[in-house]
């Protein structure tokens, strides 16, 4: 049977893609450019029995999320720059509790208010390090609407597998862009619930760490009941501030992680064997690094794109083995350079690298990055 | 009838002197700085010291 | 018959980190006791709070409990109550966690009149800061941050839970226990946001700044301040003065938010 196809906007195909994971809760609040993934769900959620709440802020909606996933619904939020500065708050609060969710961010200029219809990558680094403390993170940053709504699918997975908080990384132009999108059959991708408790109530404990690095977390509302808190805490649940407590705690959370690199990364790299030049490019951006790599290829220059899907963690060693048969690395971002400085960190520079950095609200042309390969041979 | 059971759990009072204060019979005493059941005779059960008290620490059986 | 709070309280956890004479453990058992009467069951009950004193209470108690951050208690539980209506929802938290800091999240819990329970503890102060001024904090009162008295005005939170749309609203203090179990319990029956202001006395941090002797003077001034309702009634303006209203103050019938959602949902299926 033919599969149901659709012309959806990105945002849209983001929600759907939430939908199909699973998603059963949405809390928002409205914020341009990332509307119609709210917009989209307030219709939907309620014909599959989910609820769909429009909460007072940005913050509230990010607190809606985590008080529903722990009643053991798989929840999603979505916003823009200056809503997900409010939601680092609780996005901490996620990393600590270790609760699952999906925030989606639509980035448009920044900072503050910027421009919100304008496209932008300046988030990249927020998705990283936006929330105070040490702390686990995992960003996806899919470049077409089909792979909007797979990486959507796969955020919710790596949410449930590792109990925290995972940003999807959309921009303006692929939130709003139009294309063709084949609906996946159930089953066709692959969809994780989340890890059920299975010891006895009296000896259940939401962060018991003797089975592994990522204990089930019991909902609300079941036969299991402990105690949440944004405080350091042992793995009964209660506060604690004992310093080996403290530390194996904060060294578990960044090892779901470090542990699991393979499961959770994902590239794309596309001719890139003979590759001379290299360029790493993400989002959007990444489709306009593509039609340049054909080009230049065109023209007798060995160019290859090496495209990183999953964004945080950072593909650390591949970029390195890269980097060792590349003469150039070129990064184009819409920002002023964000994705660069893990690429110059983890290539620890063993050829030259350039960036290409555009903040006007336009995207990145094939024509510049052409331009820049040229340059830098 | 037996006169109730007043108890104060030492290891949980704090020495407000909520229950001294406002018993209306004065079975309370502060010795130094917890309260001491001194009069346990005079309770009428009315069992304000027990709802008073923010430290779980006063019991009238 | 001495009521038996070891039944509801997690084992080994007290005694509780608040002062002596903090009257937050009294508003706890009155919490406890209001629990019982109503029969609510354990596993089917979540307590959420914010930050702060008041906001410990959970981690005493044998219920599902969401210590969450700062002020936003009130919206962790909406989402817990949307996701789960079944669920019996109490939120616990002071006066700058529920009307500073939380006090949108608040107001808008009010508004959508969704099904929980707020116990606001109001003890007039930041505490567990060390005494800054909150928005409770009384004009001209002193905090560690108005060294000349406090130039600002109150929130009352009962009428800014009435104005907001809260459809039971009522107040007592620490100092009467008896009503404490009582109105959380007329609160927990009732269908739609409840809030129940109990005035709290905090001998540490704004006791000794404001020239309460001991603890047992703050208690006393509870006791003086407190005119139930219907007495209020037959007393002149000037009686009143300095008083504050104790006993429900405003009780309503209006659409409750998840039954309310219930209905969005039946339309968008169809029927």
């Amino acid at each position: 049977m033919a599969k149901k196809v659709a012309l959806l906007q990105g945002n849209e195909a983001c929600a759907y893609g939430a939908l199909y994971a699973g998603c059963s809760f949405f809390g928002g609040y409205p914020i341009t450019p990332s509307t119609e993934v709210a917009e989209v769900m307030s219709k939907e959620l309620p014909k599959t029995g989910g609820k769909f709440i429009q909460m007072e802020d940005e913050i509230a909606a990010m607190a809606s999320i985590l008080g529903a996933s722990l009643t053991g619904a798989k929840a999603l939020t979505a916003s823009s720059g200056p809503g997900i500065s409010l939601k680092q708050e609780l996005i901490g609060y996620a990393c600590i509790a270790e609760i699952p969710c999906v925030i989606v961010n639509v980035m448009r200029g920044g900072p503050s208010t910027g421009m919100p219809t304008g496209p932008s990558q300046s988030d990249v680094m927020q998705a990283k390090w936006g929330t105070h403390g040490d702390h686990p993170a995992i960003a996806l940053a899919p470049a077409s609407c089909q792979e909007i709504f797979s990486e959507t699918v796969r955020a919710f997975n790596l949410a449930e597998i590792y109990r925290m908080p995972v940003q999807v990384l959309l921009d303006e132009i692929n939130g709003h862009m139009r294309e063709r999108i084949e609906f996946p059959e159930p089953g066709d991708l692959e969809v994780v619930d989340r890890q059920q408790a299975t010891v006895s109530p009296a000896d259940y404990k939401p962060f018991d760490d003797s089975q592994g690095d990522i204990p089930p977390l019991a909902s609300f509302g079941s036969e299991y009941r402990y105690h949440v808190t944004g405080l350091n805490k042992a793995a009964d649940g209660f506060p604690t501030s004992k310093p080996e407590l403290v530390d194996a705690e904060q060294r578990r959370q960044l090892r779901k992680i470090e542990a699991n690199r393979a499961a959770i990364e994902k590239n794309e790299e596309y001719l890139i064997d003979d590759a001379e030049v290299i360029v790493v490019a993400y989002g959007t951006i990444s489709r306009s690094a593509r039609y340049a790599v054909d080009v230049l290829r065109k023209e007798g220059i060995k160019a290859g794109l090496f495209r990183p899907i999953t964004l945080w963690p950072f593909p650390e060693q591949r970029m390195a083995e890269l980097a060792g048969q590349a003469k150039a690395i070129v990064v184009p971002e819409m920002n002023l350079g964000q994705l660069i400085l893990e690429v110059e960190r983890v290539t620890r520079r063993v050829c030259p690298i350039e960036g290409i950095g555009r903040v006007d609200g336009e995207p990145i042309t094939p024509a510049q990055i052409v331009a820049k390969v040229k340059e830098v041979l | 009838m037996s006169s109730p059971k007043v108890e104060i759990i030492e290891n949980y009072c704090k020495g407000c002197s909520i229950c001294v204060e406002f018993c209306p019979t004065n079975v309370f005493k502060m010795e130094g700085f917890v309260a001491k059941v001194v009069r346990p005779e005079a309770c009428t059960k009315c069992m304000l010291c027990e709802l008073r008290c923010p430290d779980f620490a006063v019991k009238v059986h | 018959m001495a009521f038996d709070y070891e039944q509801y309280l997690r084992p080994g956890k007290l005694p509780h980190i608040w002062c002596p004479g903090c009257g937050h453990g009294i508003v706890m058992k009155g919490l406890l006791r209001a629990i019982d009467t109503c029969g609510l069951e354990k596993n089917n009950t979540a307590i959420v709070s914010g930050i702060g004193c008041a906001s410990r209470l959970p981690g005493y108690v044998d219920f599902n409990t969401l210590h969450t951050a700062h002020g936003r208690a009130a919206a962790f539980a909406t989402g817990i109550k949307m996701a789960k209506p079944e669920m019996d929802v109490l939120v616990v938290g002071g006066d700058g966690d529920g009307v500073a800091i939380g006090g949108n999240h608040f107001i808008h819990a009010c508004r959508r009149n969704i099904d929980m329970t707020y116990v606001l503890l109001n003890n007039y102060i930041y505490g567990m800061t060390g005494g800054q001024f909150s928005p409770c904090t009384p004009t001209w009162a002193k905090a560690s941050t108005t060294p000349y008295g406090n130039p600002d005005p109150i929130f009352d939170v009962p009428k800014l839970a009435i104005g907001a749309g809260a459809t039971f609203v009522a107040r007592t203090t620490a100092f009467h226990a008896t009503q404490i179990d009582k109105l959380i319990a007329a609160g927990l029956r009732h269908k739609g946001m409840a809030v129940i202001e109990v005035l709290d006395d905090c001998p540490t941090a704004y006791g000794r700044r404001n020239k309460f002797r001991s603890v047992v003077d703050m208690m006393k001034r509870l006791k003086e301040i407190a005119v139930p309702v219907k007495a209020a009634a037959h007393m002149t303006p000037e009686q009143l003065e300095g008083k504050v209203l104790t006993g429900i103050l405003h009780q309503e019938e209006r659409p409750e938010y998840c039954e309310q959602y219930q209905q969005v949902i039946a339309r968008a299926q169809g029927a």
